[in-house]
């Protein structure tokens, strides 16, 4: 099955009904996304599939295949995406399990609604838990993300 | 008034250095590798301690005795070093230090990472490091400048002296060669540069780009994954077990018993996950199987009525009941909670010839190394324990009995190979060590002057000590002290001329652990409820009530002043919404919380909370605020969703579905207010947990009349 993860092809010897989750993790070694309730109810492998928001732990990977995959490690070359800044000005994280899913899911957001409202940040982030409750960190670093990435500046 | 029978977490702690000796000896590690003071060579690193490295190339690498789980201890313990050592903050890099001897904790006596102390306890340790280091640098750049120590000062990883000047990773290599002063002085507090400095995280560029290494993350050629299937019950045992429908998935390696269940041992995590869904296994089921969450309640119940164990008393309860104004009673009760933390449980194991390697985020290295070498039949100091970052902590991951470890060992030893054994977020839950279901009933009498003159306090749930190695240092007279710890030694007790606090301890078959903030996550509920359930009774505002009661008490009085005057507690709340408030000692620290809650088709909904916190000097502010606003968070999973029931013995929730935590559009916004302080530090990580719950229900009471007792808070329909 060939796969496009990050802008790169990938062949990989997998069952169509394996999650994309487990292919991206165990079969391919990109970690950075998350292991947390295999339901679709916690966000933490939140990955993009042609720029859409979906949760790896329930797409089979036969469902992505042909599509192009984002993962956290290809968000941006080098870590800069607005929401990564964003999360750094406002010191977001903390055990930081949950936010390569909460940045994915920000991603986006902000990808389809540059200049997100309250509201839709309830909408689009509620299925992302942190245990931590960084959740205001979040919210005001979705809106700082939205303003880094109106200035256009990498 | 008679002497409490059990020492509080605080008494056991300021007494620890003592009681430590003991535990010391109890988890000796003899031999274990030492980290004597290195003789480097030229190029080597400057190794004055066991808690930093200087480079040559400046960088300063902090080793860290404390694991980081989100609660910011991998900034603050170099900050101390960084403060003392005159660092450039932007060449600091930071380390978990494996498990060794001279990591044990300051006051425990073993390395872990738990009750809010890290910080506090580190507090002379860093910086002392920090300061050995400074001026071993400094004294190789005296040599260098042929000036005296005394001529030089340093400055952002510079020692200067005159127009000399030189950078400290030029100084490595003759400082190394310098003996470590015996002492050295530690600045004046009003030099500090850095401590008291709100400080940016140095973990987030690994956590926002997905490189941050958690145990669930590591690999290495060879490593297998295993699923392990457990009994549904607590205390059940595999009778027998058919693996043939596991064996035939692709993937599948090998299925082994181990003695906590039967393990499928894959190539991957999926292989090994739908291999153990294939498992036939008949279980006996043991003695547990009819556990009823439920009817454990009604026993509770039954023991409320029954005199227990005195852990506070004064007085003559019953006499001044007799001949009180007025009298309350109130029955209170809290569920068993898991701890779910993002990151489900997992352990790399690697056994080899006289060698056994561990990878995990673990709170208790010591205990963990222990026992991986009783099971290996190793030595302690032949197990290597590698910590990761922890995807939460929370208290789950401190085990007395290391139950994800021993276990991952087992299995690695079982089927002779690397395994990473993996727990899916059903094994979590179901996996039981969880906060201990409690059922508090108080009776109290008023004054005619609506203060109270006499207060019986029964608590009952299960010890979370008893059995384990803390047993003989913090169970005493019978007296668990996390079980009443924040009841008994109340503020508002110590003025009440007649009281009793008593507990029962009921053993249940159920597996229980600390779980953040421990008996505080309870007591404060009960105790702050109740106190507005007085002030009602006597027709009193609650904070104007709570000043009555806390007049000798300095700190509980500064923060909840703080948090009403920031909060409006004077003015009208906006339309439709109400405040309620509650302050609690806890760890060292005192909070006091106010929230605005409307109730919206039946449902509470938290809109603000001012949290006002005196955790003595704040070394890191930024992480202060943080753990406030993540302490609420935690708080209002369990005050407004979370709990377990238990039925046939079997769990009955199994993942964020059914076992609800609080999600981003039910988040207040959080204000934190710290109060200036130059008392030492106290914790922090758990202390903004506690006065949410009660705070919240005040406020509920306010709004709809109606108390809520019981956790998570629940209206009527």
């Amino acid at each position: 099955m060939k796969l496009t993860i990050n802008g790169a092809e990938h062949e990989v010897d997998a069952p169509p009904d394996m999650p994309l989750l487990w292919v991206l993790r165990d079969l391919l070694g990109l970690t950075g996304t998350k292991f947390g309730c295999g339901l679709a109810q916690c966000g933490a492998c939140t990955v993009h599939v042609d720029g859409a928001p979906r949760r790896s732990c329930v797409t089979p990977v036969s469902a992505a295949a042909g599509k192009a995959i984002t993962t956290i490690e290809g968000l941006s070359p080098d870590g800069r995406h607005p929401a990564q800044r964003a999360w750094a000005e406002l010191d977001v994280v903390q055990c930081g399990y949950c936010q390569s899913g909460q940045i994915m899911s920000a991603a986006a957001l902000l990808a389809a609604k540059p200049a997100p409202t309250d509201a839709d940040i309830d909408a689009a982030m509620t299925g992302n838990i942190c245990r931590c409750g960084t959740y205001q960190r979040i919210r005001a670093a979705v809106h700082r993300a939205a303003t880094l990435a109106k200035g256009g500046v990498s | 008034m008679k002497a409490v029978t059990a020492p509080s977490r605080r008494e056991f702690l300021k007494t620890g250095a003592l009681i430590s000796g003991g535990l010391v000896i109890g988890f000796v590690i003899p031999g274990a590798k030492r980290f004597a003071v290195a003789q480097p060579r030229p190029g080597r690193p400057l190794v004055p301690n066991a808690f930093l490295r200087v480079g040559s190339d400046d960088t300063v690498t902090v080793l860290l005795a404390h694991s980081e789980m989100g609660q910011g201890i991998w900034t603050a313990l170099p900050m101390l070093i960084a403060e003392e050592l005159d660092a450039d903050w932007s060449k600091i890099r930071v380390e978990h230090a494996e498990a060794a001897p001279v990591y044990a904790h300051t006051v425990f006596g073993m390395q872990m990472t738990g009750g809010s102390t890290s910080t506090w306890s580190e507090f002379d340790r860093y910086r002392q490091a920090g300061a050995t280091a400074r001026a071993l640098l400094v004294q190789a750049a005296a040599q260098r400048f042929g000036v005296k120590p005394a001529d030089c000062r340093t400055e952002k990883g510079v020692v200067i002296a005159g127009n000399q000047r030189a950078r400290y990773g030029e100084l490595v290599a003759a400082a190394a060669k310098l003996p470590p002063p015996k002492t050295v002085p530690l600045k004046d507090p009003k030099d500090w540069k850095i401590i008291g400095k709100p400080t940016k995280r140095l973990d987030t560029p690994e956590k926002i780009t997905g490189r941050a290494q958690f145990g669930m993350d590591v690999r290495f050629p060879g490593l297998l994954t295993a699923v392990v299937a457990r009994p549904p019950v607590f205390g059940g045992k595999v009778r027998s077990f058919d693996a043939t429908a596991a064996k035939a998935i692709p993937g599948v390696r090998k299925v082994v018993r181990v003695p906590t269940g039967v393990a499928v041992v894959a190539d991957h995590f999926w292989a090994a996950k739908l291999g153990r869904d294939a498992l036939k296994i008949e279980w006996d089921l043991g003695p547990n199987a009819g556990l009823d969450s439920t009817a454990l309640r009604e026993q509770f119940r039954r023991l409320a009525g029954t005199p227990g164990t005195p852990a506070a008393e004064a007085g003559n309860v019953a006499d001044a009941l007799g001949k009180a104004a007025k009298t309350i009673e109130a029955e209170y009760a809290v569920p068993y909670l898991a701890h779910a933390p993002m990151e489900p449980e997992n352990c790399t194991v690697r056994i080899g010839p006289g060698k056994c390697e561990i990878w995990t985020g673990t709170q208790f290295q010591t205990l963990d190394q222990r026992l991986a070498a009783q099971i290996t039949g190793l030595k302690p100091e032949q197990v290597e324990v590698h910590t990761t970052f922890l995807g939460g902590g929370f208290g789950r991951r401190a085990n007395p009995t290391s139950d994800f470890v021993s276990e991952a060992v087992q299995v690695a030893k079982a089927a002779n190979a690397p395994v990473k054994t993996v727990w899916t977020r059903e094994d979590d839950v179901h996996g039981g060590y969880y906060r201990p279901a409690y059922l508090h009933r108080a009776r109290i009498g008023l004054g005619a002057d609506g203060l109270p003159v006499a207060w019986r306090h029964t608590v009952v749930g299960q010890s979370i000590l008893v059995g384990t190695p803390f047993e003989p240092f913090l169970v005493k007279n019978g007296i668990d002290a996390t079980s009443v710890e924040g009841a008994f030694d109340a503020p508002y007790l110590k003025d009440i001329p007649n009281h009793r606090v008593d507990l029962h301890s009921p053993k249940t078959g159920i597996p229980v652990l600390w779980w953040r903030s421990v008996g505080h996550s309870h007591t404060a509920f009960v105790m702050e409820s109740l106190i507005d359930e007085l002030a009602q009774a006597a027709g009193k505002d609650p904070v104007e009530y709570r000043r009555a009661l806390l007049k000798n008490h300095r700190r509980h009085l500064g923060v909840l002043n703080l948090a009403v005057e920031k909060a409006g507690w004077g003015r009208r709340p906006p339309q439709g919404r109400a405040r309620g408030v509650a302050v609690h000692e806890s760890f060292g620290s005192f909070a006091a919380q106010v929230a605005e809650v409307s109730v919206e088709d039946g449902r509470i909904r938290v809109h603000r909370v001012v949290c006002a916190i005196d955790c003595g000097i704040a070394v890191n502010p930024e992480t202060i605020a943080a753990q406030m606003e993540s302490g609420i968070a935690f708080g209002l999973s369990a005050a407004l969703h979370s709990a377990l029931h238990i039925k046939d013995g079997r769990v009955q929730e199994s993942n964020y579905h059914d076992y609800r935590v609080l999600r981003m559009n039910e988040m207040p916004v959080v204000e934190v207010h710290i109060v200036p302080s130059t008392e030492k530090p106290g914790g922090i990580g758990e202390v903004g947990v506690p006065p949410i719950a009660p705070a919240v229900a005040n406020a509920v009471a306010v709004l709809t009349g109606q108390r809520l007792r019981e956790l998570p808070l629940t209206l009527p329909t």
